[in-house]
Parts: C-alpha cells; sequence; structure tokens
C-alpha cells in the first residue's frame, strides 16, 4: 500500500495529469484541445521524471516536448484544413488502432510490469543515482557513449535536411 | 539542521518547539514561496513607473506626476481602473484557454525567480539543473501567446500569435547557446554555482560575445523594441492579445514589465557576477543590493533600447536571427571551449584554491577575451563586406519587391 | 534540501504563482459592468466584420522555423551535460563536442542553401 508522504502524494497527482491529458487527447473533437491536453499530458511525465531524481530529463522534457513539440504539433494542426473541429470520434479504422494498443499494453504488461512486480531481485542494482556531470562525461567517453552522441547528431542533421526536402518539395 | 536563528533555520527551530518535522518543512517551504513570488508582485508596482517616467524623459515629456508624489501611486490607480473595467469575452472564443491564457503567461515569468540568486544564502531553491529550468519555463510563456491567440476567434490575433511565436522559439536558440558559455566556464548549472564561480572574474570578461547574444535574444524574448512584432498596432491591429481588454489584457503586460526586468537579474547573475561584491559573505544582504543595482543597468538599458529605436521588419528579424545570432554563437562556444582546453593544457588555469582570486584569474582571462576579440574583429569585417554587396545591389535595383502576405489565399479551396 | 524537498518547494511555488495572477481575474469578475451585447462581443477587425472561418490555414515557412528550432533544441540538450562535465574533460571531448556541433551546423548551412530560413 502507498504510505502517504510527499512523494506518494506528488506521484499520484502526476499520474492523474499524464493519464488524464492521454484520455483528453484521444477523447477532444478539437485537434487544439488535444494538444493541449498533450502538454498536460507531457507535463505530468516530467514531473513523474522529477520523483525519480532524474531532473535533467525533466527539464528537457519540459524544454523539447512542451516549448518545442508542442508547438511544431499546434503549427502541424494549423497547417491543416478544417481539422479543428472533427464531426465524430471514431473512424474506420478504430478497431486497428484498438488492436496496436491492446498490443502496446500487453508488451509493457509482460515486458516490464510483470517482471518488476513479481519480486523481481533489484538487490544488484546500483543505489548510487547517477549525475547529469556522469551523463555529460559518459556521452564522449571513447569507451562508453561517444558514437550513440555524434550518431545522435547526424540523425538530427537528416531529419532537418529531410524536412526542409519535404516541406518545400514544390521548388 | 541547527535552529541558529528564526529567518534561514525556521523549520529547525519549529521542530524544537514540538511542531512536527514534516509540518514544520511545509510552513519553511510555503513561506519562502510567498515572499519569492510577492517580490516580482511588488517590484512590477515600481518598474511600470519607471518605464513610464523614462520613456517620457526620452521624449521629452513629464510623465505620470498627478497620483501621489512624483506620480507614484499611478500604477496602483490603473490597476484599479482596469479592475473596474468592464471585460468583454468575444462571440467565439474558446473561454477556458482564453481566460488561462494571461494567467500562464505571468505564472511563467513568475517561476523564474524561484531560482535567482540574491545573496550567498538568499535563493528560492537552488536546483542543480537552475540554468535549464529558467529556460524550459520560460518557454511555457510561449505556449500562453499561442493560447491566447488562437482561443481569441480573431484572424489577427492568430496571425500575431502565430508571428510571435515564430520569433520566440527562434531567439530562445542563441539565448542558449550564449547561456552554454557561463555553464562550460563555471561547469555548474545551478545558478549558485555560476554566480560562485565569478568571484574571482566575471564572465563577462571571459565571454563578452556571449554576454551581448544573451542580452539581444532576451530582449527579443521578452518582445521590446527593436523587436516588438509582438504588438505591431500598425500590421496587426495589435497583435495577439487584440481582443482582450481589462484585467485580462493588464496581465499580460504586468508579465512582460517583469519579465524585462528578470532578464536584467539573469543577465546580472549570468555574466556580471550576480550578489558578487565586497563584504558580501559578511553582511549577505549585501548581496541584494549588488545584484539589483546591476540588474537595474541593464533594465534602464533596455528601456533605452525600446525608447530610442524603431521596430525591425519580421523578415529582417528572422534573418538577424537565423543568419547572424546563431552562427555567431555556434562559434563562439567553440572558440570559448577550444581556448579553455588550451589554458588549461598550457597550466594557466587558476588552482581550485586561487579560484577567487583576481590576479589568479588573469592570465585564462585574458587569453579568453582575446579569443572573444578575434571573433567580434572577423564578424565586424564579414558585416561590412555584407553591407557592401547590399549598398551596391541596392543601386541596380531600385524596384522594391511587394510585402507579402503571411495568409495563404483563401480561394485555393473554393 | 534534498533533491525532493527542492522540488517541494517548485510544486507549492506552481501553485502559489497560481494563486497572485488570478487573484486580479475573479475580483474584476465582481465588481467590472457586465453587459454584453452582439455587437460589443464582434470580432474587433478595424470595425469590418469577419469574412470566413477564423482558423484559417497557414503558411509552411512557420512550420519550417518550428522544425529548425526543435532540432536546435535537441542539439543543446545533448551539449548541456558535456558543457557541465566540461572541467573534467580532455582534448577528445572536446574533439567529440566540435564534431557534434559541426554535422549540426551542416544542417543549418543547408537550410540557409535552400532558403528554408527566409521569410517568403
Amino acid at each position: 500500500m502507498l504510505e502517504l508522504n510527499a512523494q506518494s502524494i506528488g506521484f499520484l497527482i502526476f499520474s492523474a495529469f499524464t493519464i488524464g491529458g492521454g484520455l483528453g487527447v484521444v477523447s477532444s473533437r478539437n485537434l487544439i484541445h488535444g494538444a493541449l491536453y498533450l502538454i498536460l499530458s507531457l507535463f505530468g511525465a516530467a514531473g513523474l521524471f522529477v520523483l525519480l531524481s532524474a531532473e535533467f530529463l525533466a527539464a528537457v522534457q519540459v524544454l523539447v516536448y512542451i516549448g518545442a513539440i508542442a508547438i511544431l504539433i499546434i503549427f502541424a494542426v494549423m497547417l491543416t484544413r478544417s481539422l479543428t473541429r472533427l464531426g465524430e470520434v471514431f473512424n474506420k479504422q478504430w478497431w486497428l488502432s484498438a488492436l496496436v494498443a491492446i498490443g502496446m499494453f500487453v508488451l509493457i504488461l509482460v515486458g516490464v510490469i510483470l517482471p518488476v512486480f513479481s519480486g523481481m531481485d533489484t538487490s544488484g542494482v546500483s543505489p548510487n543515482v547517477a549525475t547529469t556531470i556522469d551523463l555529460g562525461v559518459a556521452l564522449v567517453d571513447g569507451n562508453q557513449y561517444v558514437l550513440p552522441f555524434e550518431v545522435a547528431s547526424i540523425l538530427l542533421t537528416a531529419a532537418m535536411i529531410g524536412a526542409i526536402v519535404i516541406a518545400r518539395d514544390n521548388e | 539542521m541547527e535552529c541558529t536563528d528564526i529567518i534561514n533555520t525556521l523549520a529547525a527551530c519549529l521542530e524544537v518547539s514540538g511542531t512536527d518535522p514534516g509540518l514544520a518543512q511545509f510552513i519553511q517551504i510555503l513561506l519562502g514561496v510567498v515572499i519569492v513570488t510577492m517580490a516580482p508582485l511588488i517590484v512590477v508596482i515600481l518598474l511600470i513607473w519607471v518605464e513610464r517616467k523614462f520613456a517620457a524623459r526620452v521624449q521629452d515629456r513629464i510623465g505620470p506626476n498627478r497620483v501621489g508624489p512624483y506620480g507614484l501611486l499611478q500604477t496602483i490607480a490603473d490597476a484599479l481602473k482596469l479592475i473596474i473595467k468592464e471585460d468583454i469575452t468575444p462571440a467565439g472564443a474558446d473561454r477556458l484557454i482564453y481566460n488561462l491564457a494571461p494567467i500562464i503567461s505571468v505564472v511563467s515569468v513568475v517561476l523564474i525567480w524561484a531560482v535567482i540568486p540574491f545573496s550567498p544564502i538568499h535563493i528560492g531553491v537552488d536546483l542543480s539543473i537552475g540554468a535549464l529550468y529558467f529556460v524550459a519555463v520560460g518557454s511555457i510563456g510561449t505556449l500562453a501567446i499561442m493560447m491566447a491567440g488562437w482561443s481569441s476567434n480573431n484572424k489577427y490575433a492568430l496571425l500575431g500569435a502565430f508571428r510571435v511565436v515564430a520569433q520566440l522559439v527562434s531567439y530562445e536558440v542563441p539565448m542558449v547557446f550564449a547561456l552554454l558559455v557561463p555553464v562550460l566556464i563555471a561547469g555548474s548549472m545551478s545558478m549558485q554555482g555560476i554566480v560562485e564561480a565569478q568571484r574571482g572574474m566575471w564572465f563577462v570578461i571571459l565571454s563578452p560575445v556571449a554576454a551581448l547574444i544573451f542580452f539581444i535574444s532576451t530582449q527579443a524574448e521578452t518582445g521590446r523594441a527593436p523587436f516588438d512584432l509582438i504588438e505591431a498596432e500598425s500590421e496587426l491591429v495589435a497583435g495577439f492579445n487584440i481582443e482582450y481588454s481589462g484585467m485580462k489584457f493588464g496581465l499580460f503586460f504586468a508579465g512582460e514589465f517583469v519579465h524585462v526586468f528578470t532578464n536584467a537579474l539573469l543577465m546580472a547573475s549570468l555574466f556580471f557576477g550576480g550578489w558578487v561584491g565586497p563584504a558580501v559573505d559578511q553582511v549577505p544582504a549585501l548581496g541584494f543590493i549588488y545584484v539589483v543595482l546591476k540588474a537595474a543597468i541593464f533594465y534602464l538599458f533596455s528601456l533605452l533600447l525600446r525608447n530610442t529605436l524603431p521596430r525591425v521588419r519580421i523578415d529582417q528579424l528572422m534573418a538577424f536571427n537565423w543568419k547572424f545570432l546563431v552562427p555567431v554563437s555556434i562559434v563562439n562556444v567553440i572558440v570559448v571551449a577550444f581556448l579553455l582546453q588550451v589554458v588549461r593544457a598550457l597550466g594557466l588555469a587558476p588552482s581550485a584554491e586561487l579560484s577567487n582570486d583576481f590576479i589568479a584569474n588573469l592570465p585564462q582571462a585574458i587569453v579568453l577575451l582575446v579569443g572573444s576579440l578575434a571573433i567580434v574583429i572577423y564578424v565586424l569585417q564579414q558585416l561590412r563586406n555584407f553591407g557592401r554587396q547590399e549598398r551596391l545591389s541596392q543601386q541596380t535595383v531600385t524596384v522594391r519587391k511587394e510585402d507579402e502576405v503571411d495568409m495563404l489565399p483563401a480561394q485555393a479551396a473554393h | 534540501m534534498n533533491v525532493v524537498n527542492e522540488w517541494a518547494f517548485i510544486g507549492v511555488f506552481v501553485a502559489v504563482a497560481w494563486i497572485f495572477p488570478t487573484l486580479p481575474i475573479a475580483l474584476a469578475a465582481f465588481v467590472s459592468p457586465r453587459k454584453p451585447n452582439a455587437i460589443k462581443m464582434q470580432t474587433y477587425e478595424c470595425g469590418v466584420e469577419t469574412v470566413g472561418d477564423t482558423w484559417v490555414q497557414f503558411k509552411v515557412q512557420y512550420y519550417i522555423y518550428g522544425l529548425v528550432f526543435l532540432v536546435f533544441d535537441v542539439e543543446m540538450i545533448f551539449l548541456f551535460p558535456w558543457a557541465l562535465a566540461y572541467n573534467q574533460l580532455d582534448f577528445f571531448a572536446f574533439g567529440a563536442g566540435l564534431l557534434f556541433i559541426f554535422l549540426l551546423t551542416d544542417a543549418l548551412i543547408y537550410a540557409w542553401r535552400k532558403r528554408a530560413l527566409e521569410w517568403v
């Protein structure tokens, strides 16, 4: 049973934000409302990161997802015509998305939730919390993650070039 | 924590007197929060008066002088007027979002004050990611403008909001690149850590280019002239806040006034040593005076810019950001990082014990300053070449392109 | 203060910071007159009645700026841990950071050459 302290109260609040926001996204007929619900959901996720002592990731969550991706989504909605007022909640492919959603849930249930909550041995997990400095060192250490670090840069470059090519194809 | 005095260790003192530890912690946090939240809201009353008096002097007027001594109570009278004005919500507005937008706009600015250090011991909370925190919180303000523009059910409001958001996100890039420099030198993202690292030498001497870019881009982030496309009356009727009236309209501007001063405080803390000054360790309260004095200089400078420069066009605004500020700020980060390695390899960096000593910091500062000067000279040369080419092309092409419209023609659908 | 306490401060701060701007709006709702009519509530467009749908389609240029910003935002996020740990890093790490920045500068140059940064 959950012990009632600052951490568990925070967990309950942020979980409510995340799940409530998610429900709002799929149920609202106005795409802008959907985008705003998505922001609420992402904000809840940032709070959950804080509770896990991953402050840096929480800041990244707010900065990238709320500050950039949410804005981009709203721009994208504005680019599409008259999608701000959808007439119906379901379309013909609803069974397909339901199938995918259930599949994902089963995958997470079997892969993550059950192993963790059925008494998995956590004694091997180091109690030390990695700091942001550790992250910085690991990112550019030749023996650790320097290759993924550079590949991330190439990926970002490719994403930007691709986006420009697609967006400006009329020239 | 020991109970030494009632102000700094309130929680410990409450525990001694028999309060529940959790409750004592909560009371201490709540009191701290209320003090830090009140500060910007009290400051804004004064700021509006300063701004109006200053603008009046620039324009050879007297400014507010009727309500109270020197017109000091003018702002309070204005606030009262805004409260009793009729609050009109346009037909077809999205009411919830329409009402939330001005509140979020103020909250996003006030939240920044949580991490601003005022003295060695006075800071709302010294987050280890403080520098990233204020950027993240500031980006929520962008969202508020988007919400305001969209929910007003007005084309001009939406168009204004789009332009503003494009401006704000664009200028966030050079701002954060400039912010990387203090983090790079101090090796800390906590605001207190960044100020502490300037005990020996202010970062503005180590990297004046970063300080200048930070100042310019924060000026653009607040939407003040010459970057005041936020309220381009002549082009967009008013901009994103056109449909707002009464107190909601006032809140957008209260948020803007606080934001300008907040940016001045950040500028002082990140590049000009914050609360660092003589005798600040003996009397921490002196830190307040130092940091506010430094911030006041930037605040007044920002007002001077606002009142004397003409507004730029949106294409110039974007070109200035992406083709000038962003490349320069990237080059600046690379140069500073490179010189820091060189300084360390040559053994010129101050040792850990001597890092507070001005003399010990001098060699490193000189090397970095030379690097910055090299950037400045190169950039000025490039600008001169660019200007020369522009003048030549201006002489040949006399016909100017028509101003283009932002919206796609509506007839495309019909 | 430990990490959770620090963030509890931020949590309480968020809650309290909401009160102050909400207060004057709530106060205004009580004391200000409220006499709406159809003409007063019309959309304000220089005295002309608004034509067509308000939520019009916008040009793609805004979206491109948004995309370029997003890419740089993510890049900066990667650079912050690098900058934070820089005092402990060597020339190799500087090279790694330099390569990272250069690859992205490529993207900026590409966007510049393709005139994606122009306001057209």
